[in-house]
């Protein structure tokens, strides 16, 4: 019968819903467009740099073209490396040591109020006190450069973890609770299977902001400390280079310095889609 | 044994540190195989006997008995909150899991009976999915399951369908039912639709505000466990109309209180 031949008609014939190709096309080509817009309009902004200093015909010892640069860090490469790799180590073990302490500390004031109520004070005198102000105090009294670098980059690098622990351990539904109440769970199970679950949101959001901060405390630490000693980091070989007037240099130094950045917030970025990417709002991606 | 008195209410008085009278000298026993609801206005006090008998909440005057079985180490008592309060970060087995998990009991030896408490709510096939990819319905299920894994003789439930759709409700009502019916549960249900009271439940408690206190204990007539067909007969909306009808002079009351 010519109606039942409509009704079995396969799916994809004339008769199936109309495709709304445009939308898949449009999702499709911004698709391509967010990896690809951001690498152009990087790559033209350098070309123009390039363009306008060789136009107007500016000295490299005020803005070297990224060509010289990038010559300077082929050439002093080896050097720069030295000095990079000093940085990175200092900004790990500060952002390391941030987190042991912030997280030991901030589950210990959400543990306990009396503990939050007495220490609180000074974790605010540390965090409000700026690192540069209490930088050459502790060069005098430290010793080891790196340790003393350690130190005032941790002071910076701490404060965000501690205070997203205490805030993400205090964060747990109250239902929830309740309901670890109810089947009697011990302090450690109430830790490991509620409170810290219910932190890490707030956690690797404090790990991203402490992540950058631990390098912006390793690099100011390093500017006071100055260009002295053989075992300098990046931020020392920017002074250093400032002081003969090896513009270039400079700017390599800055450029690595940067790149260093970006790899830390690609890292934490990626760590915290890793841990919250299953479940929470914040790193779940939705269709439209 | 059914029948038996397995929840008894003395004399029960919460008030609140700024002089908030939440319930007042309430007394009730509850007996094995009761479906009670606990019905009435906001501000009632009927959730804060609910979590006073869970243990949530300590009394402030008057005591609590509930008759505990012997030699039963896992809890007793199931909770069902007004949200499903899932744990966002867990699959739905890891949710259903956890009561079991807390009393130390290990995975495999657990896992028939979190499969089993899954299959009585019908999301078995659920039990790797996460929390948020579930329907308000659905995760008000995995709560039930959550509940019901421990296999307790008590269940307490919190106006546990308030925010769902109609349809949904009356789905879980009758899931409720016969989960309570085919394990002869205890359940003490708090809710403030007398429908929803009158449909599930073998005694109403009405409960009058400011303060909370008990002010009509009143028997449904009618068989159970029930069904659809006890939702649309004469005796039900004959049974409805008492009930409103006590409710509302409780709340009249009340007014001229005021």
């Amino acid at each position: 019968m010519q109606t039942t031949s409509t009704i079995d008609a396969p799916v994809g014939s004339e008769n199936a819903a109309p495709v709304n190709h445009e939308a898949i096309a449009r999702a499709a080509r911004e698709k391509i467009m967010g990896r690809v817009l951001p690498v152009a309009v990087l790559l033209a902004a350098v070309a123009f740099w390039e363009w306008a200093v060789w136009y107007w015909q500016i000295p490299h010892y005020l803005i070297p073209a990224p060509s010289l640069i990038a010559q300077t860090l082929w050439k002093d490469g080896p050097s720069l490396m030295v000095s990079a790799w000093f940085t990175v180590k200092l900004t790990f073990w500060s952002l390391t040591l941030a987190i042991i302490g912030g997280v030991l500390l901030g589950a210990l004031f959400a543990l306990s109020r009396t503990v939050e109520m007495s220490l609180f004070p000074f974790a605010v005198i540390l965090q409000v006190t700026p690192v540069v102000a209490i930088a050459p105090l502790i060069l005098i009294y430290v010793d080891s450069t790196f340790a003393a670098l350690l130190i005032c980059a941790w002071i910076v690098a701490f404060f965000p973890i501690l205070s997203g622990t205490v805030i993400g351990l205090r964060s747990a539904d109250h239902n929830l609770r309740d309901l670890f109440t109810l089947y009697r769970a011990s302090p450690w199970q109430r830790l490991r299977f509620l409170l810290a679950p219910s932190a890490l949101p707030q956690f690797m959001s404090a790990l991203k902001v402490a992540g950058g901060l631990s390098l912006i405390g390793a690099v100011v630490a390093e500017f006071v400390a100055g260009a002295a000693g053989q075992n300098t980091g990046l931020a020392s070989r920017i002074i250093e280079s400032s002081f003969r007037s090896e513009i270039p240099r400079m700017f390599a130094a800055l450029v690595l310095v940067s790149m260093l950045g970006i790899v830390i917030f690609l890292l934490t970025s990626w760590a915290s889609r890793r841990v919250l990417g299953h479940w929470h709002e914040s790193e779940i991606r939705r269709e439209s | 044994m059914k029948g038996d008195p397995i929840i008894r209410l003395d004399r029960v008085t919460k008030r609140f540190g700024n002089d908030t009278l939440a319930v007042s000298d309430m007394s009730l026993t509850i007996n094995e195989g009761d479906f009670i609801s606990l019905l009435g206005p906001s501000g009632c006090g009927k959730s804060t006997a609910l979590k006073m008998i869970a243990g949530l909440m300590p009394v402030t005057a008057g005591t609590i008995t509930i008759a505990s079985p012997a030699g039963k180490t896992e809890q007793d008592l199931g909770f069902v909150f007004q949200e499903p309060t899932l744990m966002p970060w867990a699959k739905v087995f890891d949710n259903v899991f956890l009561p079991l998990r807390l009393a130390g009991i290990s995975r495999a030896e657990a896992t028939p009976r979190v499969e089993q408490a899954l299959r009585d709510v019908g999301l078995s096939k659920f039990a790797a999915a996460y929390p948020r990819e579930l329907s308000g319905g659905m995760k008000m299920r995995v709560s039930i399951a959550r509940a019901m894994v421990t296999q307790p003789r008590i269940l307490l439930m919190d106006e546990p369908f308030a925010a769902l759709d109609e349809m949904t409700r009356t789905k879980l009502n009758n899931d409720v039912v016969r989960l309570a019916a085919t394990h002869g549960l205890t359940v003490i249900f708090v809710t403030h639709s007398v429908f929803e009271s009158v449909y599930l439940s073998t005694r109403v408690v009405v409960m009058a505000a400011r303060p909370g206190r008990v002010a009509a204990e009143m028997q449904i007539q009618a068989p159970w466990p029930r069904d659809e067909d006890w939702r649309i007969s004469p005796a039900f909306s004959a049974e409805a109309k008492r009930v409103s009808d006590t409710l509302k002079g409780t709340l009249d009351a009340d007014h001229i209180d005021h």
